[in-house]
């Protein structure tokens, strides 16, 4: 298989620190990858300089062959690189389904259009994505009186708008629910199944990530440290010792489910 | 060399009285975040307070002292009412509303103290004991201006000292940081905020009656101080004490040596500065980001197409607004003009600040260019009536143009206070250069062209370009364009990982409220006949403000309804006596009664009645 994404010798400092050094990866097509480490690992940095919002100090990241890196988001956007936040960030005074069109119209070019109306404007394809996350009954509904995991599915649709070859999802499970989280995260297997898209994500929850991702990289203190698939990262002595300095949770977890 | 360095000085001593002045306004702000024009009527108030007192003791040493502190002590009671009974109840309202509700404060205030103290300018006695002037470097420096040079550092040590030794000054740098923690900490908020607007308007007052020994009290005290007090807080960092210390310094002596070169330009260089500053520092000199924000505000409600009703009812308004002059006298005529006019420009207004989230202070700017450009064409390009009027808004949109590629690098307060920096600095440039704009006696002879000369022709002239921008503005608001606008006042970062260049399509929304402005500035200079520098001035910017807010700013319904009321009471109140009083008094009472504006009290009203019926 290919690779849709190569990241070269990708650093980042602020100040004094060392956010994120040296790291190399790859992403196959139609992978589901997930990033974990403890907190202020430099996962969040990782995405920054992936989707335009920092400037690594050194390196390279190829999307299919073109260079993403000295681009700022919005053209790394139209490259193909859709994205959703730790935070979620969403038009807050339109509808459901207006803030789909959003993205629709910014794809097919339409922003400076003075005389159309917006919210006539792509509405089947706007529905088809809601559907896709299950959110076409809500279509209708204010942004702002979403319930926040339905706020993420909403996100899930946006990135998803301009049919991107890559998606990083940061945290996406973030002060969701635990059965929220495993819903959430099968919705997105699925849709990394049906193929064209191959997803980045970063995880606290190691349930999460053990059921879902394909591969899993560890960082920690901005290092890559460890990579492999769930079984391979669970026995892994390194990460244990990052995690747990040593003890054997994941084994037990393992036992457990 | 002596010269120079007597220049400094005097720029030093002016320096002192613009810190004592701007700290207060700045400490207000830091813990309420609350940008308070009657900061000005503070200043007056002391001076006019000192007047009264320093005659009463004149002569003495000791009484011209006690007279100063005790004036700045009545302003700080006053602050304290106005504190206790108007703004305690709108913390949570909008920025915009508390700024236009302190406005009303100013109006209250003008007729206020016209009322006790006469219109006349008063001059105040010499400060006893520092009457004379010392001779440094040959040069004569006026004793009290080193006294002044003093004072101003010696209460900037007792700020910081307040501010670092005493619980209450820890409590009030922490509330300028993070008002929110500071109440979940368990502090009490509300006597916080009375305390530092006690201080703030103690320091006005104090300011206010420094002033007494070096110039005369007037009414005008007020507005020509409080520009520059914004700009001084805003180089220096919202909330900064020594941050306005430093500003007034720089604003202050750069002055007193610009205005040996370039005399003409000590009107508009602190706008100068404080743009200059802007672009390098968006949040001031000592400023931090973040200070800016004020309450969260409630996200506003998805936009909605009008129903079948809504739009039955208003093509009815607008068919009896087009055959009104057929029924009605002249003069009625000439008035729907105004509305009309100051309808386009509120809605003009309201594009750049409800959808596109960019609250501006100096709208008038574009108002006016509109205005002066139609004229200017007139006069010195011999264009007629039609080509004027397309001439105009061009020209407004050219200045929004230049002047909004600077104003979208920032955001929240520090954006609003460049807009009026851009306006001063047009306003200055139009005052002075005589020779093109006339100066103060404006441009004359600005007619309609002869077949549109009657009342009634020009109407529809008006008419039509007004309605016309309205509708046009309206179509805009529902368009992609106006969504994304509308998107990126939402959410930046959404906006921009959707693939928009956020930054140029707000400049690209500047540019088309500018140019409609200038529209309605057009029709305005056809229909008076004429142009002053007035249309570019704060007050016209302010009462821009008033309709957008009157209306509600959250409704697109909001300015028209705004306008149409602010237009007509100001016709009717202006022909009374102390009809700034009765303004400023109604301004309070719908800001205090209907904080949503009336397009938001009409909503709730008709909500009322649904809900009692069912």
């Amino acid at each position: 298989m290919t690779n849709v994404l190569e990241v070269r010798n990708l650093s980042k400092s602020f100040g004094g620190v060392q956010a994120v050094k040296d790291v190399n990866f790859d992403l196959k097509e139609g992978e589901f990858l997930a990033l974990i480490g403890p907190n202020g690992a430099g996962k969040t940095t990782c995405f920054n300089m992936l989707s335009g919002y920092h400037k690594p100090n050194t390196g390279s990241v190829s999307l299919r062959g073109q260079a993403l890196i000295g681009h700022p988001p919005r053209k790394i956007w139209r490259m193909g690189v859709g994205r959703t936040f730790q935070i979620t960030a969403t038009f807050l005074s339109m509808t459901v389904v207006e803030n789909v069109q959003m993205a629709l119209i910014s794809h097919h070019r339409r922003v400076f259009d003075l005389f159309s109306r917006a919210t006539r404007m792509f509405v089947d394809e706007a529905m088809a994505l809601l559907e896709l996350v299950s959110m076409q009954d809500q279509a209708g509904r204010a942004c702002s009186e979403l319930a926040y995991g339905d706020l993420k599915r909403l996100e899930l649709a946006i990135a998803l708008a301009h049919e991107p070859a890559l998606l990083l999802m940061d945290e996406p499970t973030a002060g969701m629910a635990p059965s929220e989280r495993f819903a959430l995260m099968a919705l997105t297997a699925e849709i990394v199944a049906k193929g064209g898209v191959s997803v980045v994500f970063t995880e606290h929850d190691m349930d999460v990530v053990f059921a879902h991702a394909h591969r899993i990289l560890v960082l920690n203190r901005g290092e890559l440290i460890a990579e492999g698939t769930g079984s391979e990262i669970r026995t892994n002595p390194l990460v244990q010792e990052v995690y747990l300095g040593g003890g054997s949770v994941f084994e037990a977890e393992s036992a457990h489910a | 060399m002596g010269f120079y360095f007597a220049q400094l000085l005097t720029g030093l001593a002016n320096a002192s009285s613009l810190f004592l002045i701007a700290s207060g306004l700045s400490i207000i702000f830091g813990v309420t975040r609350i940008v308070n024009f009657a900061h000005g009527s503070f200043y007056m108030v002391g001076a006019y307070l000192a007047y009264t007192l320093v005659t009463l003791w004149s002569g003495s040493i000791l009484g011209f002292w006690v007279s100063v502190i005790l004036a700045a002590m009545i302003v700080g009671v006053i602050g304290l009412i106005i504190e206790l009974t108007i703004l305690r109840r709108i913390y949570h309202a909008p920025e915009l509303f508390q700024l236009v509700a302190t406005f009303g404060v100013v109006l209250i205030f003008q007729d206020g103290t016209l009322a006790i103290w006469g219109a006349e300018d008063l001059l105040g006695p010499r400060a006893p004991g520092l009457d004379s002037a010392v001779r440094i470097m040959g040069e004569p420096i006026p004793e009290y201006d080193l006294a002044l040079i003093a004072i101003g550092p010696v209460v900037l040590l007792a700020i910081w000292l307040l501010f670092h030794k005493t619980r209450w000054g820890v409590l009030v740098r922490a509330a300028t940081q993070d008002r929110e923690m500071v109440g979940a900490l368990g502090v009490n908020q509300a006597w916080l905020f009375s305390a530092a607007f006690v201080l703030g308007s103690f320091l006005a007052g104090l300011g206010g009656a420094l002033q007494i020994p070096r110039e005369a009290v007037s009414l005008q005290m007020d507005l020509s101080i409080i520009g520059e007090a914004f700009v001084v807080v805003v180089i220096g960092g919202m909330g900064s004490v020594s941050g306005a210390f430093v500003a007034a310094v720089l604003i202050s002596v750069l002055n007193a040596f610009a205005i040996l070169i370039f005399p003409q330009i000590s009107i508009v260089l602190p706008f100068i500065i404080m743009a200059i500053v802007l672009i390098f520092r968006p949040h001031g000199l000592f400023g931090k980001p973040g200070s800016e924000k004020g309450a969260p505000e409630e996200p506003d409600q998805p936009l909605a197409l009008m129903d079948q009703k809504s739009a039955m009812v208003l093509m009815a308004a607008l068919l009896v607004l087009a055959l009104s002059p057929l029924l009605t006298a002249d003069f009625t005529s000439v008035l729907m003009v105004d509305v009309m006019v100051a309808t386009l420009f509120a809605v003009s207004l309201h594009f750049m600040m409800g959808v596109g989230g960019m609250v501006s202070f100096g709208h008038a700017a574009y108002f006016g260019v509109g205005a002066y450009g139609a004229a200017m064409a007139v006069k010195f390009l011999g264009l007629g009536m039609i080509s004027a009027m397309l001439f105009g808004p061009v020209c407004a949109a050219m200045a929004a143009l230049f002047f909004g590629w600077f104003c979208v690098r920032l955001s929240g307060v520090y954006l609003a206070m460049l807009t009026l920096a851009a306006a001063q600095i047009l306003w200055g440039v139009t005052f002075q250069w005589q020779r093109f704009t006339g100066g103060d006696d404006g441009i004359l002879g600005v007619w309609p062209a002869k077949w549109a000369s009657s009342d009634k022709v020009y109407f529809y002239i008006a008419f039509v370009l007004c309605v016309g921008g309205i509708l046009a503005l309206r179509r805009v608001a529902f368009s992609p364009f106006g969504y994304i606008l509308r998107g990126i006042r939402d959410s930046q970062t959404r906006a921009e990982s959707i693939g928009i260049d956020t930054r140029f399509h707000q400049w690209m929304g500047f540019v088309l409220a500018g140019g409609f402005a200038g529209l309605a500035g057009v029709v305005f200079a056809f229909s008076k006949g004429s142009v002053f520098p007035d249309s570019l001035g704060i007050a016209l910017s302010i009462d821009g403000l008033i309709m957008v807010l009157l209306g509600g700013i959250h409704a697109l319904a909001g300015p028209i309804l705004g306008a149409g009321a602010f237009v007509l009471i100001e016709d009717w109140v202006t022909r009374l006596d102390y009809w700034r009083f009765i303004f400023g008094a109604i301004i309070l009472i719908v800001v205090l009664v209907a904080p949503d504006g009336i397009a938001g009290g009409i909503q709730r009203l008709l909500r009322g009645l649904k809900g009692g019926r069912a």
